[in-house]
């Protein structure tokens, strides 16, 4: 490795907790703590978990005639959401597409009231900066904000954990974004995450950031965990990786994500259209796609990873797909997979079979996310 | 009965030619807890190194190597049923294949306890 890698403002207490460092886009990330992956992610269903997400990007956007709705609309040029419909302190999904409605990036935009906070993924987050800042500049100031640190505090014990130290996180519903104080420090906090259950990501300068994590950490039912387990537990909520189960070969259509494509913006909505590839997802909600990302349960015990490929028959005769993300699920206690299926193959409890050591190894589509979410609504 | 390892982290114990294969309370704490072990079918024929069988965390999928060439001759079927037996007792009711060692003299190129200790 001739590139250095970045630290986060938490790199020096990831290492007093025991983390095992490896390289994750261009950081030195933890992917387990001594607890170890199996036991951090049933942790983090039962009780709480803090994840260092600091390597994610955070970005401002700020309409220069100060106000947010003409940020939102700008924004709307870039991605296939309804943000101008996003009240403030609301947070949504959405999808950077490129010309061919390929995806660039995956983000969350949250309106806070006087401009928008974009968090998009490590890997992506220069080339997702320079391109909304290349086409919002003359309307908007987008303000990178890649020193900031962030942090998920998720599972049910989130909340109960997080309230001592700041007390509005109560009065927060799914989706709900505050600019408040934690501690002293001032945060952002959203009530929102990447594992299926209730939660919470909370943004500071990199500076404050070992200070929250350490009021958070002592709180009772509170363990740090690292990217191993978060990945298992996104994977049974159901949520794509950026750069595994979605990229710029995958459009929103055949990613099974049009929920993140608002009416607003749809065939005959009052915005219809009007971001990069709006032609080619048009016509593919129109008329249909040859291939779609479902979800997949394995028979066996045997856990069918990223690349394996999907067949119709157990001969391995005739190929329809590849997974995606494959794992051992540690709450569902089985194998769960994502992946891209011929469309005639997609219904659910379709037998399909996967290639795993020269074997075929029978699965079914089944229904995401595989376990049952836990938001508070 | 005599017990090698190799530098791939399995260890063999062997009595006469046949020999019980599985792998060493270090590589079974870096893997972490087991979800799933599999081993290739009885009578297959390995040679020194070949992948005989292969152990799965939640993360990632492991090969286990056969220490010297042979003849598989049977899993622990427990572990069909509690993968993590390896995690509780890697270097004996974790066992993973019990294999028939072609040629015995194939052994004295193995680590003895101590050298592995030292690596």
């Amino acid at each position: 490795m001739t590139e250095s890698l970045q630290r986060t403002p938490l790199y020096d207490l990831n290492l007093e907790l025991g983390a095992k460092m490896v390289p994750f886009a261009g950081f030195e990330m933890p992917i387990q703590f001594p607890a170890g992956l199996m036991t951090e992610h049933l942790h983090t269903r039962e009780k709480a978990g803090l994840f260092d997400v600091s390597h994610m990007g955070q970005i401002r956007i700020a309409a220069k005639s100060g106000d947010v709705k003409d940020a939102a609309a700008a924004l709307e040029t870039l991605v296939p959401a309804d943000f101008v419909g996003l009240a403030a302190g609301r947070q949504r999904y959405g999808l950077l597409t490129n010309e061919e409605g390929g995806i660039l990036d995956d983000l969350m935009v949250a309106n806070m009231g006087k401009d928008l906070l974009v968090v998009v993924n490590a890997g992506c987050k220069v080339q997702d900066a320079d391109r909304i800042e290349k086409a919002l500049s003359d309307r908007c100031v987008v303000t990178r904000q890649f020193d900031r640190a962030l942090m998920a505090l998720q599972g049910p014990a989130a909340e109960a954990a997080l309230a001592p130290l700041c007390p509005a996180v109560k009065d927060m519903r799914f989706m709900d974004v505050i600019e408040t104080e934690l501690s002293g420090v001032p945060v952002t906090v959203s009530r929102s995450g990447y594992t299926g259950e209730d939660g919470f990501e909370i943004g500071c300068a990199g500076a404050d950031a070992d200070r929250v994590a350490r009021a958070i950490l002592a709180q009772a039912d509170v363990l740090p965990i690292g990217l191993g387990a978060r990945d298992s537990l996104r994977l049974e909520a159901g949520l794509c990786l950026y750069g595994n189960d979605i990229d710029v070969t995958t459009t929103p259509v055949e990613a099974a994500l049009g929920w993140a494509i608002q009416k607003a913006r749809r065939e005959g909505g009052v915005r219809e259209g009007g971001y990069p590839g709006a032609d080619v997802v048009l016509k593919q909600t129109r008329d249909g796609v040859a291939r779609k990302r479902v979800g997949l349960m394995a028979e066996g015990r045997a856990p069918v990873r990223a690349g394996a490929k999907l067949f119709a028959d157990a001969e391995g005769q005739k190929e329809i797909g590849v997974v995606t993300s494959g794992a051992f699920g540690p709450s569902v206690k089985a194998p769960v997979a994502m992946g891209y299926i011929a469309s005639d193959y997609a219904a659910l409890d379709t037998p399909v079979f996967a290639e795993l050591r020269g074997k075929y190894v029978p699965l079914h589509v089944r229904a995401m996310p595989f376990v049952a979410p836990g938001f508070k609504r | 009965m005599t017990t090698y390892y190799t530098k791939s982290h399995e260890w063999i114990r062997v009595d006469g030619e046949q020999a019980t294969v599985g792998i060493t309370a270090h590589a079974s704490e870096e893997l972490g807890e087991l979800v799933f072990v599999e081993a290739k079918d009885e009578g297959t024929e390995v040679a020194a190194g070949d992948a005989a069988a292969v152990v799965e965390s939640v993360k990632a999928a492991s090969d286990i190597y056969a220490p010297v060439a042979g003849t598989l001759a049977g899993f622990n079927e427990a572990l069909s049923d509690d993968p993590t037996l390896v995690g509780k007792d890697p270097e004996g009711e974790g066992w993973i294949f019990r294999m028939t060692v072609a040629n015995p003299d194939d052994l004295k190129g193995l680590l003895t306890a101590e050298q592995y200790k030292t690596l």
